[in-house]
């Protein structure tokens, strides 16, 4: 079986392809910050609140860490506008879901950075007079935060390529633009390989930076 | 000075401290001393808060806590001021170790008590000094030897200005060699009146330094007085045991 490849075609649709990369980028970049947003507070809650708060957000952090993101895309589009009655453009979607999604992510990966800091640190900044919040913004979270740079670059590593599911939604990211250039060129193996290759393109530096902080950090005091 | 009464406080089912009373006058050094399990460092740690009494009074001055199912819980602002008028130094240290020596010690000074940062720093280094470490002022703690460590640890207390110093077996995780060098940072405190409560098993460092003796045991305070009465002439057969397996064992 010969298959004859040809990639020159691809060059017509650089505006488009340029277009997904942009759409996926900025669902990364926007998903993430609102990630880190809620997996701090929610995180931090979990760790810190009392039982009638830390359940509920259990059931929040689980549902989403132990579902197909695939499905909650679907269901916060379809299945959401249905029980509430209001209808949520396919971005808000995207962008609420995969927020969320990350988020559950993110609150475990903050609240095990600040259990893991010694107790004698807690001891230590109370013993000095220091309130509750003082304590944790001072002398906590800065230690936890080390720990947490590696998992939390992970995560985002991650994020990037979870992007690719919102196309499901007709989102235009990179992945639906290809998609879209196939049906044009009936050219899948190309499209999707050029797809492939701008998605490791951007991931792999990002990977050798996640490394290259690592070592920084398991060496830094 | 500070002085507790009919203090209780349980972990879970156990009961370690069964109704404690004790007081430290101004410019008085207390030593408690007694078995591992006793209650000890609990009630060092309720001394400041840090551990909240399930039932008893804390009082020092004009501060007065009292727990107890008829008593409202204080609030966090009203226990951290509480503590910052006293001061603790750990077994272990417990410095900050992403703040260098100096940054540990002017922590409480400016962010508690709101101090200029230029007036922080004055207080660290002659404090710096005062612990024999004066050009030590920007290593990390990871740079620091235990016993340098440990005398970071009591310039940070010492930093807040405390009436009161608390000492929860300062020396047990030194190296032996190190010991000399923190215990002699205490006996210079005590020397110049700092008001302290520590816990030891250095008996003859409690001998040499403490006016009051408490020997503890099983949550109860067993013995009390000067350290002749308790640890030359002990009264109490727990005291006499446990002060005989310390002579076997060396002490």
């Amino acid at each position: 079986m010969s298959y004859d490849w040809s990639f020159g075609f691809l060059w017509e649709y650089r505006s488009l392809i340029f277009k997904g990369l942009l759409i996926t980028v900025a669902f990364t970049i926007g998903t993430n910050l609102a990630g880190l947003l809620i997996g701090l507070v929610v995180g931090l809650c979990r760790q810190f609140a009392n039982r009638y708060v830390t359940i509920p957000l259990v059931a929040y952090i689980e549902l989403f860490r132990c579902t197909p993101l695939l499905v909650q895309l679907v269901w916060i589009y379809y299945a959401l506008p249905v029980l509430i009655g209001v209808n949520i453009p396919a971005y808000t979607a995207a962008a609420l879901t995969l927020s969320l999604y990350a988020g559950s992510f993110y609150a475990e990966i903050f609240r095990g950075g600040v259990a893991a800091i010694d107790k004698g640190q807690w001891d230590a900044a109370r013993g000095i007079g220091m309130r509750w919040s003082q304590s944790l913004r001072r002398i906590i979270l800065p230690q936890a935060f080390r720990l947490m740079i590696p998992p939390i670059i992970n995560q985002s590593i991650l994020q990037l390529k979870n992007t690719s599911l919102i196309s499901t939604l007709a989102v235009g990211d990179l992945l639906y633009q290809g998609a879209i250039i196939t049906s044009a060129t009936y050219r899948p193996l190309e499209v999707y390989t050029m797809v492939a290759v701008v998605y490791f393109v951007v991931l792999f530096p990002a990977t050798i930076l996640a490394r290259q902080m690592e070592i920084r950090m398991s060496r830094g005091r | 000075m500070i002085e507790i009464s009919d203090l209780h406080k349980s972990f879970g089912a156990l009961e370690v401290l069964k109704g404690i009373n004790l007081r430290v006058e101004k410019s008085s050094v207390v030593a408690l001393i007694g078995p591992s399990g006793s209650g000890k460092s609990t009630l060092l740690r309720c001394l400041n808060l840090l551990e909240e009494p399930d039932s008893g009074v804390v009082k020092m001055g004009d501060a007065v806590f009292k727990y107890g199912a008829d008593w409202r819980r204080p609030g966090d602002r009203e226990v951290s001021a509480f503590r910052a008028r006293t001061g603790m130094v750990f077994q272990h240290f417990n410095l900050f170790p992403h703040m260098t020596a100096l940054q540990n010690i002017i922590e409480g000074p400016v962010i508690v008590k709101k101090m200029q940062k230029k007036k922080a720093v004055e207080l660290a280094l002659h404090l710096l000094g005062q612990v024999g470490l004066a050009d030590r002022g920007s290593s990390y703690p990871s740079e620091l030897s235990g016993g340098q460590k440990q005398r970071v640890a009591i310039a940070r207390a010492l930093a807040m200005e405390p009436e009161i110093l608390l000492l929860d077996e300062v020396t047990s995780a030194l190296d032996p060699e190190l010991v000399g060098e923190v215990l002699d940072v205490i006996r210079a405190l005590a020397e110049k009146g700092m008001t302290m409560a520590l816990v030891t098993h250095e008996m003859s460092f409690a001998r040499e330094v403490a006016d009051q003796v408490y020997f503890m045991s099983d949550g109860v305070i067993a013995e009390h007085g000067t350290p002749d009465e308790v640890l030359t002439r002990p009264q109490n057969p727990r005291t006499q045991a446990f002060l005989s397996r310390f002579r076997l064992s060396g002490n």
